[in-house]
């Protein structure tokens, strides 16, 4: 009876675990039967570079989340900093410079947001949509309201590709490796699951929670830099107003990819399959020429089932636990 | 005794959750106008029949009777209607709203479509008055003591006519004075014809007030007995099934050298002029009133909190402790006051809890050795006897005793000379109690030293080698063996009271 019930909890544990993996195979098979052209090696490349720069963003904030904060300004930070990289890009054709301007910029703003937030203890929502407005009106201010153009080589890490393979997705998958590692592999990466669980627990066995937040922006920074870059590359220019609303893009494939909100919970592999769960979903509606204003209506209602779902779940093992 | 003496009669409850029967056919009978206390391990039962009667959770089988009639209760509310109070453990209310707004809190009166609030205060103010407490109707609730607060709370019951009040270990976060306000509110509540079902770990008090007490164990009701015809021996024996031979375990260590010694410390407005030391081997209890300052002067020497002046000694060497990981760093380690609070994690594993402090063990080189910390963790909490299915369940699923023998396992991997455990037996059942005690025993048997704080004195007295009492900030004194007693250390902690009034006459 015992054994019965261990095993039993065991299969519902591994279900509820990859039921993102589940549900991305079941989309996949969904699409392939709905469009002819879904399953083929073009069309799923170029969905891996459209969401290579989203996963990328989403690999920082899926950081920020588990350790209890959160960044509204990466949309914003890679408007300012990317139109900053293209204008030295342009002035120097440097590309090391340009990649160095974005990240130091986006590091900056996000340097910023930790000290709001660890220093001064504002709520993070708060705090990064107070950056989000200033970092779009630095955008914009330098700019003019222009878009930067004639970029020359610099189109080359968004568009190129290295063999079959496109320069954005190598990027993605490097900087997912390294952030798996920084995760499960590092003193810091645990102390962020103990500070989104329980930041005074955390901190009453001396870890540093200021410093671990911190830290989670400062990483985020680095990967809205690098994020900022291949998304002016891609899009062929300085865009001061683009970019816009990627942080919820992020924050989708973040949540989807069953990163918890309440903090403590999630996995970098998890953000990734969440990523193209969404990423898929986009592309066959686009292949089916499906309206975009109904597209953004089915993204909203994904992130609503996927909270939903992340609350149903926790609250089912509480009551489990609850007798 | 007829049947219209029970206000109260439950027979043959059984509750089954997937996997646990947690109640099975349960009988309980209240008597109009009595104290009936129920006793019984935590997971014995007790939360979940007292769930069913307060309509949280409805029985599978089995009859509730209200005053001879066959009732079903559908949810909280419900219960309201039958005249059944429930008075949490954890007390419910908005601590931002005031003291009225609360007691009437989803039940506002109407008038038109707005509240008729004039009618509240009058209402209000009047029901302080005859309850003889003295608030203010507009008082905000964080402004008041947890002790206040379950006045109000019974005061709420009492306004809604209850005639069954349940009360859950109501008394595990008030003190003794507070305790004895309580226990007059029964006497006066019972006096009115109400009956209470109260929940308690602490068999002082039980026998202090119950009439009737009924005892759990595994899901079912072991047995019912009048307080006057069963020992306190006899409620732990059938709690546990097993002869507790001695509640508390005493060993005799050596004591060994000076491990910490406080000079001085002061923190201004919460404690001043804490002086103490500690030697190996060594458990040094710190008694007081809530409010003493006995916490706050731990949380500074463990790094939590700050302080203004006065200086510690770790080893004979003076130490300056600006946080929580330097105080670790020099071999100190604290459970503190509430485990689920600052305590435990509750979604992380067992494995991920016991590495928590030390996690420079287990990340050397920049990268993680998971072996290592297999290794640790299973050393580590099989020394603490922690049962659990295996070190990767979150440790929310464990039972109480058990995440708190987690956290010693936590700090035994940290190796400290010095153990700070603020109530570390708090909402623990008596089994593992005596664990908790084993386990300290061991640290000391070690040659570590331990400070323990403790509301519950008789704890203190058993398990303590000296005393600090303290009060209003200041230590009031300190008692050896010998001078032990509940007496000598009430008296110092009221003691500053005292002299205040002494002056004052």
């Amino acid at each position: 009876m015992n054994q019965i019930e261990t095993k039993n909890v065991n299969f519902r544990k591994i279900i509820s675990k990859y039921s993102i993996i589940l549900i991305l195979i079941i989309i996949m098979v969904m699409c392939t039967i709905a469009d002819s052209n879904f399953l083929t090696v073009n069309n799923l490349l170029n969905v891996c570079r459209q969401q290579s720069v989203t996963i990328i963003v989403a690999l920082g904030e899926m950081a920020l989340i588990i350790c209890g904060a959160l960044d509204l300004s990466a949309g914003s930070v890679i408007a300012f900093s990317g139109v900053l990289s293209v204008m030295s890009y342009k002035a120097t054709g440097s590309m090391l410079l340009a990649f160095a301007v974005a990240i130091l910029i986006s590091l900056f703003i996000n340097f910023l947001n930790g000290i709001m937030v660890t220093k001064f203890k504002a709520p993070a929502f708060i705090a990064t949509l107070a950056t989000q407005m200033v970092a779009r009106g630095a955008a914009l201010y330098i700019t003019n309201g222009q878009n930067v153009y004639e970029i020359g080589d610099y189109t080359v890490v968004g568009q190129g590709s290295l063999g079959p393979v496109p320069i954005p997705v190598v990027f993605m998958l490097v900087i997912f490796l390294i952030v798996a590692y920084l995760m499960h592999h590092t003193r810091w990466g645990r102390s962020t699951y103990a500070v989104g669980g329980n930041a005074e627990a955390a901190n009453a066995s001396g870890i540093n929670t200021n410093m671990v937040i911190m830290k989670a922006y400062l990483l985020h920074g680095v990967l809205v830099g690098i994020a900022a870059v291949l998304f002016m590359s891609r899009v062929n220019g300085g865009l001061p107003a683009g970019a816009d609303g990627y942080e919820m893009d992020a924050l989708t494939a973040t949540i989807v990819g069953g990163t918890s909100f309440t903090g403590g919970i999630g996995t970098p592999w998890g953000t990734v399959v969440g990523a193209f769960v969404v990423g898929f979903l986009s592309n066959i509606m686009n292949l089916m020429t499906i309206d975009s204003y109904i597209q953004q209506m089915v993204r909203g209602a994904i992130i609503a089932v996927a909270v939903i779902w992340d609350i149903y779940s926790k609250s089912r093992n509480t009551y489990r636990k609850g007798k | 005794m007829g049947a219209e003496n029970n206000v109260l009669e439950l027979s043959n409850i059984t509750k089954t959750f997937p996997g646990v029967k947690a109640l099975d056919k349960v009988n309980f009978k209240l008597k109009k106008g009595t104290v009936h206390v129920l006793c019984g391990e935590n997971g014995a039962g007790k939360s979940t029949l007292m769930k069913i009667i307060d309509g949280v959770y409805k029985q599978d089988e089995g009859d509730i009777l209200i005053n001879g009639q066959k009732v079903s209760i559908k949810d909280p509310l419900d219960a309201k209607k039958h005249g059944i109070a429930m008075i949490f453990q954890e007390l419910s209310y908005v601590p931002d709203m005031t003291l009225e707004e609360n007691l009437w809190l989803g039940n506002w009166p109407r008038k038109g479509p707005g509240i008729d609030w004039k009618y509240i205060r009058t209402y209000t103010t009047e029901l302080l008055k005859k309850e003889g407490l003295p608030y203010q109707p507009d008082v905000k609730l964080r402004s008041l003591s947890v002790s206040d607060i379950q006045m109000l709370e019974i005061l709420k019951a009492v306004s809604n006519d209850a005639q069954i009040i349940i009360m859950d270990e109501p008394t595990s976060a008030i003190t003794n004075k507070e305790v004895d306000k309580l226990f007059a509110k029964i006497e006066e509540l019972k006096a009115r014809g109400a009956s209470i079902i109260y929940i308690s770990h602490k068999m002082d008090e039980i026998f202090r007030i119950a009439d009737e007490i009924t005892i759990f164990r595994d899901g079912r009701s072991i047995i019912t007995a009048n307080a006057k015809d069963i020992t306190v021996d006899q409620v732990v024996e059938y709690m546990v099934n097993r002869k507790i031979e001695n509640q508390y375990p005493k060993v005799e260590t050596k004591v060994g050298k000076e491990l910490l010694r406080v000079e001085h410390l002061t923190r201004n407005g919460v404690f001043q002029d804490v002086s103490f030391h500690l030697h190996g081997g060594e458990i040094v209890g710190f008694a007081g009133l809530m409010g003493a300052g006995r916490t706050e002067t731990m949380r500074a020497i463990f790094g939590l909190d700050p302080y203004d002046s006065g200086s510690i000694f770790i080893n004979q060497k003076q130490v300056t402790i600006k946080n929580v990981r330097q105080s670790i760093q020099n071999g100190i380690a604290m459970l503190t006051e509430d485990r689920r609070r600052s305590g435990i994690i509750p979604i992380l594993s067992v494995r991920e809890n016991t590495t928590l402090a030390s996690l420079e063990r287990i990340f050397t080189g920049g990268r993680l050795h998971p072996r290592e910390e297999q290794k640790l963790v299973a050393e580590s909490c099989e020394k603490m006897h922690v049962k659990t299915a295996n070190y990767e369940t979150p440790i929310q699923t464990l039972s109480g005793g058990n995440q708190q023998k987690v956290i010693f396992a936590k700090w035994l991997l940290c190796n400290p000379d010095v153990l700070i455990a603020d109530e570390p037996t708090r909402g623990i059942d008596v089994g593992a109690k005596r664990e908790i005690y084993n386990l300290m025993n061991q640290f000391a048997l070690d040659g570590k030293g331990i400070i323990m704080i403790s509301s519950e004195l008789p704890e203190l007295i058993g398990v303590c080698d000296r005393i600090y009492v303290m009060c209003e900030g200041h230590i009031s004194g300190m008692l050896t063996r010998d001078q032990f007693s509940q007496e000598a250390i009430m008296q110092l902690a009221i003691a500053v009271h005292r002299n205040e009034e002494e002056l004052a006459q």
